[in-house]
């Protein structure tokens, strides 16, 4: 109850902050553009415009959700101590875990909101144009959208451990910007070049499967480039999808659990914070 | 007399600075406490302490039954807290701001939108905070820190900011609440206008609490003399009245006032020969030690005995 007060104020705040205008516009945009210019290399002929959809918003995603979810996250903590207004609302007969779980909440929503909105505008473009959509394409592409709101939930909770844990806003910013570069960028260019180096002799298939584990963003590239058959032909990730035993709950888990963990983490943390 | 808030024997250390040191008193029903010190004394961490947003290094801390530093928190529905520099989310409206702060104390949020009438915000509490003046903010962390009717208060610098109106009514809202059976903790500079107001005053220095009791306790504690100003007709300039004890520092101000510093059990004997030497007095005034010379005796008093 307390958490839901916290997260009715944080989605107010966030649209009088023009905060889910911002990012609803920006991925209704991308999607948009990606739907109509990303179509013309395949043209129309035997190819499911929705599939070719799936698998560059998926891609889209990978770059853009963390960095949104980060941007939000980042200073929800350390922001509020800066400001002083954290000073105010400890002083409420509120719990510090049900300030962080209704900031999460609040911030779930504003995200949650933007990707269903702007992603299922290019659905609905697509289908007023005229393309046929089946409902395979339609399941994947829910499913999508689920699993992108879920790797956003990871990169909020992700941020809110780094706002518990630094001591001003320009540092969880810094260090934001870092965990975005190396989880989204880096991560996935090493370990092409490890593998390459290594040309299968000492790295085994469940050692490669644990390292994408370890990164939300490749959980998530696997679950939508690989879950559906129809997607994964178009995707080049075929080959890929079956060198993996890499299930769907699998996957689904490893989302969850860089959702929980670092919830978990910065709860812990930010109990023990003295302001 | 019902106990609400008990410090016993708290300090507070960050690193090598004791921000307070050894500090034990209680606070009951319906007294209104002054908490004075200067700047850096240990006031705002023992509101902070109080409140649970900080732990103590030593001690133990009850506030409305709760031990704040395990975060124990269901007395807080009972509880208002003023902070020093009082802050507030720029993009919401003072009406949202104290609607929220409401419903956070599970108080019907109508009751608490006309606090804001009452201290004067009206018009301006359909605006975003983010345009408030210092003053404003003030007056909306007053609201808020009144919503439903609280047991204990813990304000800290509540005045600044605020007009001398709304000062004024300021204290009548607070006494009120202290004679209804509030705890009132206040922490203050603004010795004179707490003069007269609180019924308990507790001087900190440096984390230590050097005096505890009310202003007269305090006064006969530091022994500190109480001037007597009497106006007498028909003295030469330089001249002083021959009934003044030599032992008593007197002297003259502008023109025809004698002032004397008569320790407390002297007074009514310095007044009576005053008036049976037969001189014309025109005018007496006692004037008492403030609370301002009273805090200054005290602080004194601890740096010379550390």
């Amino acid at each position: 109850m307390n958490a839901l007060i916290i997260a009715r104020k944080e989605i107010h705040q966030a649209i009088r902050n023009r905060w889910v205008l911002a990012a609803t516009l920006l991925l209704a945009g991308l999607a948009l553009s990606l739907t109509f210019l990303g179509s013309a290399p395949t043209g129309n002929v035997g190819v499911r415009a929705l599939d070719v959809v799936i698998v560059s918003l998926s891609s889209l995603t990978i770059f853009l959700v963390p960095l949104i979810a980060l941007l939000i996250s980042h200073d929800a903590i350390v922001g509020d101590m800066e400001r002083g207004t954290m000073l105010l609302l400890l002083s409420y007969p509120i719990a510090r875990w049900q300030v962080l779980l209704g900031k999460f909440l609040g911030h779930l929503a504003v995200l949650a909101f933007a990707t269903c909105l702007g992603y299922g505008l290019a659905v609905a473009a697509l289908a007023a144009t005229g393309s046929p959509i089946d409902s395979d394409s339609l399941m994947a592409f829910a499913a999508m959208v689920g699993s992108s709101v879920s790797l956003g939930a990871a990169f909020v909770a992700i941020g809110y451990l780094v706002s518990a844990l630094v001591r001003d806003r320009g540092t969880a910013a810094g260090i934001c910007i870092g965990l975005w570069l190396l989880l989204v960028l880096i991560y996935d260019m090493a370990l092409l070049g490890v593998l390459a180096l290594d040309q299968g002799r000492s790295i085994s298939a469940s050692a490669l499967n644990a390292m994408l584990l370890l990164n939300p963003t490749d959980a998530y590239r696997l679950l939508n480039l690989t879950g559906f058959a129809n997607v994964s032909t178009f995707a080049g990730m075929a080959g890929l999808a079956q060198s993996t035993s890499l299930a769907i709950p699998v996957l689904l888990a490893a989302l969850l659990c860089w959702t929980i963990v670092p919830l978990g983490l910065a709860a812990i943390a930010f109990s023990r914070r003295e302001l | 007399m019902i106990r609400t808030v008990r410090v016993t024997d708290v300090t507070k250390t960050y690193g090598p600075v004791k921000a307070v040191c050894g500090a034990s008193f209680e606070l009951n029903e319906g007294e209104l406490v002054a908490l004075i010190g200067h700047n850096g004394a240990g006031k705002t961490t023992l509101m902070k302490l109080m409140l649970g947003l900080i732990r103590p290094t030593r001690g133990a801390i009850e506030v409305l039954g709760d031990n704040p530093a395990a975060g124990e928190f269901a007395g807080r529905r009972q509880l208002g807290y003023l902070p020093e520099n009082v802050s507030f989310d720029a993009a919401l409206t003072g009406r949202e701001t104290q609607a929220f702060y409401a419903r956070l104390k599970r108080e019907p949020p109508t009751k608490a939108l006309d606090l804001l009438d009452f201290v004067g915000l009206g018009a301006a509490s359909r605006r975003r905070v983010g345009t408030y003046s210092k003053g404003m903010r003030q007056r909306l962390g007053l609201a808020q820190a009144l919503i439903g009717k609280p047991r204990v208060l813990l304000l800290d610098e509540p005045t600044t900011g605020l007009d001398p109106e709304l000062r004024q009514t300021f204290y009548e809202i607070i006494a009120r609440l202290a004679a209804e059976g509030a705890t009132v903790l206040l922490s203050s500079h603004a010795l004179t206008e707490l003069e007269e107001r609180a019924g308990r005053v507790i001087i900190m220095n440096r984390g230590i609490k050097v005096a505890d009791g009310s202003i007269d306790e305090l006064r006969r504690l530091a022994c500190l003399p109480t001037r007597i100003r009497l106006k007498v007709s028909g003295l030469a300039p330089s001249e002083m009245p021959p009934w003044v004890p030599g032992d008593a520092a007197c002297r003259r101000l502008n023109g025809h006032i004698v002032e004397i510093d008569a320790v407390p059990d002297r007074k009514v004997e310095l007044l009576h020969r005053a008036t049976a030497a037969g001189n014309a007095i025109e005018d007496v005034d006692i004037v008492p030690p403030t609370l301002d010379e009273l805090y200054a005796h005290f602080l004194s008093h601890s740096e010379q005995t550390p």
